[in-house]
C-alpha cells in the first residue's frame, strides 16, 4: 500500500507496445541507510528516456547506461552501488548506503 | 519481465487489486502472484508478511534468492464529515500517503476555505460514496456526529470490507448507534467492526490530538498482524 510512484510501469507497457526496447531496473536489496527503499524502480527506453528512480538520482546514470546493454542482450544483470564498492563502479551513494539494483529486459 | 506478465500487472494494479512479483533475482524467472492466489501459493507466508506491510524484499527460499516486490494500491482515506477534527486529519492522513477524500452534504463545513486542497464532495452519502470505489483498501471514518449522515455511510463500508472502519461518539452514543444500524439490516459482526469511540486512547482533547489518536489506529489496522491488531483494536 501507499505507493504513490508515478505511473511507471504503465509507460513501460505503452513504450513497448510502441515498438521501444525497455528495461526495467528495481532495488532488489538495501544496506544501511539507501536514498530509496526496495522496489523502487525505473524504466528506461532505447531512447535512452528514463522515469522513476532507484536512488536519489546519485547512480541514475549508471543504471541507465547498463540498462542499454541489457535491452541489446537480452540478459538480466544484478548491479551493486556503495560507497565501498569504488573498484566495481565508478558511482557510489553520498548516504552510505548499498543497493542492489536487478535489471532485465521487458520482452 | 515478460510483456504478458507486465501486461498483467498493469491491469491487477488498476483494478486496485493487489499482486506481487516474484523473481529469481540469479536466473531472472519470474512469476506474478494476484491476490486471490495468494492463499494456494507454496510462498503463502511470506507473501502474506510482506503484503501486509506493504514492503518489497529479498528472502531465500528452497535455496533461492528471490525477491518479492508488492505492488498494494494505493490506501484511500474516506472522511464523512466536514469538522473541525477533519481539518487536522485530512492533511495528516495525505502525509502518510493516503488519496483523502471528504464527504459532507452541509456545504457551510463542506467548503474549500476550511480544506484547502482536499477534494470535497458537498452531497449526501448516498449520492457521494457509490462513484469513489470504497474498497478493503479504504479506511473509513465517520465523524459528524449526525445519523443521517453517518449511518448510512457506515452501511457502506461495511458492504465494501473497509480496513478500518471508525466513528465519533462515545460508547453510549455508540450503542445507541449499533441499535439504529441493526434496524437497518447491519449485523453485529459490522457493528463490531467500528472503532468507537474512535482512536487509540492517547488522552487526546484538541482536534488535532483526536486525528492524531485515529490515524495511529488506523496504522495499527493497516500494519500490524491480525492477532496483535485485535489487541490494539
Amino acid at each position: 500500500m501507499l505507493d504513490r510512484d508515478e505511473d511507471i510501469l504503465k509507460a513501460a507497457e505503452d513504450w513497448r507496445k510502441a515498438g521501444h526496447g525497455v528495461a526495467l531496473a528495481t532495488v532488489v536489496e538495501t544496506w544501511g541507510s539507501a536514498p530509496r527503499p526496495a522496489g523502487s524502480s525505473l524504466v528506461i527506453n532505447d531512447d535512452g528516456t528514463f522515469l522513476g528512480s532507484v536512488s536519489g538520482g546519485c547512480v541514475e546514470g549508471a543504471v541507465v547506461t547498463e540498462a542499454m546493454d541489457v535491452i541489446e542482450t537480452g540478459k538480466p544483470r544484478m548491479l551493486e552501488f556503495g560507497v565501498a564498492d569504488e573498484t566495481a563502479w565508478n558511482v557510489g551513494l553520498s548516504c552510505g548506503g548499498t543497493i542492489r539494483v536487478f535489471v532485465e529486459k521487458v520482452a | 519481465m515478460k510483456l504478458e506478465t507486465l501486461r498483467e500487472l498493469n491491469a491487477e494494479r488498476a483494478a486496485r487489486r493487489p499482486a506481487i512479483l516474484v523473481t529469481d533475482t540469479e536466473s531472472g524467472e519470474q512469476r506474478l502472484v494476484k491476490a486471490k492466489d495468494i492463499a494456494g501459493d507454496p510462498l503463502r507466508a511470506e507473501l502474506e508478511k510482506q503484503l501486509r506491510m506493504g514492503k518489497s524484499a529479498s528472502v531465500q527460499a528452497g535455496g533461492r534468492r528471490l525477491f518479492l516486490n508488492v505492488y498494494a494500491p494505493t490506501a484511500k482515506m474516506v472522511i464523512v464529515g466536514a469538522v473541525h477534527i477533519s481539518q487536522a486529519l485530512a492533511p495528516l492522513a495525505r502525509s502518510l500517503g493516503y488519496d483523502v477524500i471528504v464527504i459532507d452534504p452541509r456545504t457551510a463545513f463542506a467548503s474549500p476555505e476550511r480544506f484547502p486542497d482536499v477534494p470535497l464532495i458537498a452531497e449526501w452519502p448516498d449520492v457521494a460514496l457509490p462513484p469513489l470505489n470504497v474498497d478493503r483498501y479504504t479506511a473509513f471514518v465517520a465523524l459528524t456526529h449526525d445519523p443521517k449522515i453517518d449511518d448510512p455511510a457506515l452501511l457502506h463500508a461495511f458492504a465494501r470490507d473497509c480496513f478500518y472502519i471508525g466513528a465519533l461518539g462515545s460508547r453510549k452514543t455508540h450503542a445507541k448507534r449499533g441499535d439504529r444500524l441493526r434496524a437497518q439490516g447491519a449485523k453485529d459482526g459490522d457493528i463490531a467492526r467500528i472503532h468507537a469511540p474512535i482512536g487509540l486512547p492517547i488522552g487526546a482533547v484538541s482536534p488535532s490530538e483526536i486525528a492524531v489518536a485515529i490515524m495511529a489506529e488506523v496504522t495499527a489496522q493497516l500494519r500490524l498482524p491480525p492477532k496483535e491488531r485485535e489487541q490494539a483494536a
